[in-house]
């Protein structure tokens, strides 16, 4: 019998976090819990996680009572085997509450600030993380339709262990310049290559999800030097269809009330959009120029409600390695065009999922993405 | 101009007893012990000093958000009033007032004020009284040059001639109305004021105890006699910022410095009584000894007051309800 | 983003209004300050507690200015400077000079557009500081709302945090009519997360802190902070509160209040301003009057006494409504047992 004790932490999901609400226990105090088995749900700005358990074990304490706000790193409960004595768990919990603060001070320094970088006179806001040094290539992320930078937060960091990776704001989105331009991949992806150069990463894996993943094939073609590989997430531009009823409610509806049924759309665990998502994305709609932007996109993108663009010849005729990720119950790009794709691409279709998979099935993705960066570095 | 000796050795404890009170607050309000805000006299206690020595306690006067010195040179107790400035039940307010609403109606001290140019009207008020209870006092508002610029003390003006009142207007002028210049706020002059509204003009240097004196006492005497309103210019300096923590960035580096040393009223006043043989060193040093401890046992006595009682809440909104 | 003081969002709302529309203008006493003093130094202040700070250095003597100490005659020209092609913002400093003022605000802007029969645009902001908790005393605590909710005409505005004061000031500067914004004076260094840009939060549209099933909680200003750390201590002994912070009292989002108390059948309004005809009084009437049927308990109103604000700490502390005031008030309604039930 192991004499381990194994303390829960407040955990960290994206680089921004600094702190986390402890919304509900799943396993209550003298249940069994085995590693990867969800121990409680976090609620931070952006979403409600599951918070898997470390190990496997008995969870001895509950430190926190739900509904309490903790930085990252705070103590939550303790996982050991039912073995331990009583005593032990408690002065692993005192000596662990004792040494908190410093350890706190350790990872708020850590963090990377999102920094402004001005591309073709559009400020553009990046979060740069990870290793620049080292022989693996960084990876850039691009984020779709009305969504930022941290529609990432569950991905950048954990792909961030042995490499760069780089997420950022597309222009008319999060606190980028609120300027579209015309509103096509094609000339998202000419600003993306430009922000490559203004960010001397001279050849990236790029990751895209849906408009990002049609931007990502945009960049693919017009620069294909700079392109090592290609991870498509329920890309658009592979099939006509489009859900409207999201486009335009997420543009129109500006009330908490109305845009949630509209962001449910997005994922199959309709439990996933919490209000403070739908309140960050309020926010960002209020901003000055906001809507126009994403309705300068939305027509350029989808006139007549339907995709006006098809990059399934780009698809084909880029030569790096291709792997495309799709929810089986996407409600906004059906996930049809997954079945007839290329004999090169690496297709996986995820079971009860939606449109937002790297939220929805975080492991699963960042364990496809990982093993499909290392093959293609 | 011959003064009673006696009024002298009052005068000069008055004017220090305001310069010690003021700047012993300087110090303990940046202990943070009391609460609020503060706006300080120094260096313009000859003025409230000179104009209240011409008064007696049947005479009103009203006072402005710096009103600590007017309240002690119309004989308001350094004890009620620091107890008040640190909100105690012993405050002369009972602790609900503070700093900028030291009052004492029974010695004609009709309050300090939160309100610049909440004063002139209410002098007209206080005025209309002496006149029509024909008791013979007088009543003057004390306000700033920032506070000649309101409505209030220019539709006061009017009146006062309109109603032929003894209302006395003393415009207490230091240069600043918090942190703008009257050079700038302050379009014409108050003379022209004073004449436009039909009242005679008077002014003097507010840094020299007789010469306001003595230019008040005349146009207090006019207004006594039934011969209407006036105005007294008086020309000071404020020493400390338009509220403690100011760091008076719009003054000129030196500016307060010279005051402090060219202009003091209590080194003035000492020097020329005692020149002159009206009054000796001896009696001054006295009355300088006796007023340090005077404000020391006042800060002592306020820090061990009581707090008002929860009761006192909801004392005294109405007489009657 | 980042982290901004509520002070600092209001500035920036301020800077950045200025920057879109040269017709936006600033006026008050002191909101630089430094004019003609003997140090030649302007800016001297930018505001009394500094809320205004290097506006005047980047947008001028022209369009930044101090005025004399003069409410009447700068607000009221204001009023018509804003009938008559700019945008003016006037800083009234502490709501309580209103008394200096009042008549070219309740009988002149308020009443230009209705009056002129729909003929005049008013497009004037009064900013002023509210509240007690400072020990300011009794002329400079005041929690004025209500008497500019009175007054048909009058947008009333009452922000409870950096975010809301930035969006709602830059909708307030680009409204057509006259707009009271009133900044509580206790707020100025709390902070949070506020972004960069220019963004606009609307009118009338009240923002819910908090979301529960068994008690509806409105409330207004800083008075919000103080239900929010309620509600969070009450949902651990398991009573679940809704927060309504209505951002505007004129106007108000009667319908938000309405469903919420439809859904939690409790009310307890937070209102910080005297007790009599305040907006407690008048949200609770619209329950009373709209939503009669789905109250399970009487409305409960935490509010200071009829008293002026008194100065001394404790009876200050005493006079204020607080979280725990909140709470016993929150409790009270739930206990509450309709006779028949007993």
């Amino acid at each position: 019998m192991s004499g381990a004790i194994t303390p829960v932490t407040m955990p960290k999901f994206g680089l921004a976090m600094t702190e986390g609400k402890l919304a509900d226990w799943l396993i209550q105090v003298g249940e069994t819990v085995s590693a990867g088995q969800e121990l409680a749900d976090i609620e931070t700005s952006k979403i409600t996680n599951g918070y898997e358990s470390p190990v496997s074990g008995v969870l001895r304490r509950q430190v926190v009572a739900a509904g309490e706000t903790l930085p990252v790193g705070a103590l939550l409960g303790v996982v050991a085997d039912a073995s331990v004595a009583d005593d032990a768990i408690d002065a692993f919990i005192a000596e662990f509450q004792a040494n908190n603060a410093s350890a706190d001070t350790e990872a708020s320094a850590a963090d990377a600030e999102p920094s402004t970088v001005s591309v073709d006179g559009l400020d553009i806001r990046v979060k740069d993380v990870g290793a620049a040094e080292g022989s693996q290539l960084p990876v850039l992320l691009i984020h779709g339709f009305g969504g930022d930078l941290t529609s990432w937060m569950l991905n950048q960091s954990a792909l961030s262990h042995d490499r760069r990776v780089i997420a950022f704001d597309l222009p008319g989105h999060g606190e980028s310049s609120k300027s579209a331009g015309e509103g096509k991949p094609s000339s998202f992806a000419g600003t993306v290559a430009k922000l490559l150069e203004t960010l001397d990463a001279d050849k990236v894996h790029v990751i895209g999800h849906s408009l990002g993943g049609a931007i990502s094939l945009e960049l693919a073609r017009l620069a294909p030097e700079k392109v090592a590989s290609l991870s498509l997430i329920a890309p658009a531009g592979l099939g006509p269809d489009v859900n409207m009823t999201f486009i335009n409610g997420f543009i129109s509806e500006d009330r908490r009330k109305t845009l949630e049924p509209i962001l449910q759309l997005l994922v199959h665990d309709k439990s996933l959009i919490s209000r403070r998502m739908i309140e960050n994305i309020i926010r960002f709609k209020r901003l000055d120029g906001a809507t126009g932007a994403l309705r300068t996109i939305a027509d350029a993108c989808f006139p007549d409600g339907k995709q006006a663009d098809n990059l399934r010849a780009t698809l084909e005729n880029y030569p790096g390695p291709v792997q495309v990720i799709w929810g089986e119950n996407d409600e906004i790009l059906s996930s049809a065009p997954a079945q007839s794709l290329p004999d090169k691409v690496a297709v996986s279709v995820l079971s009860e999922t939606g449109h937002m998979p790297q939220m929805e099935k975080v492991s699963d993705v960042n364990k496809a993405i990982s093993a499909f960066l290392e093959k293609n570095d | 101009m011959q003064i009673a000796r006696d009024i002298l050795l009052r005068s000069y404890r008055s004017m220090r007893t305001i310069r010690d009170f003021e700047e012993r607050l300087h110090v303990e309000f940046a202990t943070g012990e009391i609460p609020g805000f503060v706006h300080l006299y120094c260096g313009e206690e000859a003025s409230g000093v000179g104009v209240c020595a011409n008064l007696t306690d049947t005479d009103t006067i009203a006072s402005t958000h710096r009103g600590h010195g007017h309240c002690i040179a119309k004989g308001v107790g350094v004890d009620g009033m620091m107890a008040e400035i640190y909100g105690r039940s012993t405050g002369v307010c009972r602790g609900k007032g503070g700093s900028m609403h030291i009052a004492d109606l029974s010695l004609g001290m009709l309050g300090a004020n939160g309100i610049v140019g909440g004063g002139p009207p209410l002098i007209c008020g206080a005025a209309l009284s002496h006149k029509l209870l024909k008791d013979g006092g007088v009543a003057v508002a004390f306000y700033g040059d920032g506070a000649s610029n309101e409505g209030s003390t220019l539709e006061s003006l009017n009146l006062a001639t309109v109603w032929q009142l003894p209302a006395i207007f003393v415009v207490e002028d230091n240069g600043y109305g918090e942190a703008t210049g009257a050079s700038y706020a302050v379009a014409g002059t108050q003379k022209a004021r004073a004449e436009g509204f039909g009242m005679p003009y008077y002014e003097c240097d507010g840094t020299d105890f007789f010469a306001v004196y003595e230019t008040a006492g005349e146009a207090i005497k006019r207004a006594r006699a039934g011969e209407g309103p006036a105005m007294v210019h008086v020309h000071l300096s404020r020493w400390y910022g338009h509220f403690e923590g100011d760091s008076m960035s719009y003054r000129i580096d030196g500016e307060v410095a010279r005051e402090r040393a060219e202009r003091d009223c209590l080194v003035n006043f000492r020097r020329r009584t005692t020149e002159a043989g009206l009054l000796d060193a001896a009696a001054l040093d006295e009355i300088d000894a006796a007023v340090k401890a005077e404000v020391e046992q006042s800060v002592v006595s306020a820090k061990a007051a009581p707090t008002p009682e929860d009761a006192d809440l909801l004392k005294d909104v109405y007489v009657a309800y | 983003m980042s982290k901004k003081s509520f002070r600092q969002a209001i500035n920036e709302a301020l800077r950045l209004e200025m920057r879109r529309d040269p017709r936006v203008i600033l006026m008050g006493e002191d909101v630089a300050g430094g004019r003609g003093g003997t140090s030649g130094v302007t800016d001297a202040w930018g505001g009394v507690l500094g809320v205004t700070k290097g506006l005047q250095t980047e947008f001028g003597e022209d369009r930044v200015f101090d005025t004399p100490i003069s409410e009447a005659s700068y607000i009221g020209a204001a009023a018509g400077a804003a009938a008559t092609g700019l945008r003016p913002v006037a800083e009234l400093m502490f709501v309580d000079f209103v008394g200096c003022c009042l008549d070219q605000i309740m009988n002149q802007a308020a009443k230009f557009r209705y009056m002129f029969g729909g003929k005049a645009r008013t497009p004037l902001v009064i900013r002023a500081m509210y509240g007690a908790g400072f020990n300011a005393a009794a002329q400079h605590s005041q929690a004025l709302y209500p008497l500019f909710t009175h007054i048909p005409g009058l947008k009333v505005v009452i922000p409870s945090s950096p975010y809301e004061a930035k969006g709602l000031l830059i909708e307030a500067i680009r409204d057509d009519d006259p707009v009271i914004f009133l900044e509580n004076k206790v707020m100025y260094d709390d902070e949070e997360d506020v972004p960069d840009g220019s963004y606009t939060i609307p009118f009338g549209e009240a923002n819910l802190t908090r979301e529960g099933d068994d008690v509806t909680i409105v409330a207004f200003g800083r008075m919000v902070n103080f239900a929010n750390e309620a509600a969070d201590r009450l949902e651990k002994s398991g009573i679940s509160c809704t927060v309504i912070d209505p951002r505007t009292t004129s106007p108000l989002d009667t319908g938000t209040i309405l469903d919420c108390v439809a859904d939690t059948g409790r009310l307890v309004i937070v209102d910080e301003s005297s007790p009599r005809c305040n907006l407690a009084t008048d949200v609770a009437a619209l329950v009373a009057e709209e939503a009669f049927d789905a109250l399970k308990a009487p409305i409960r109103r935490v509010v200071p006494p009829h008293t002026p604000v008194p100065f001394s700490s404790t009876l200050e502390a005493l006079y204020m409504p607080n979280a725990d005031k909140i709470e016993a008030a929150v409790k009270s309604v739930m206990s509450y047992r309709m006779k028949e039930e007993v």
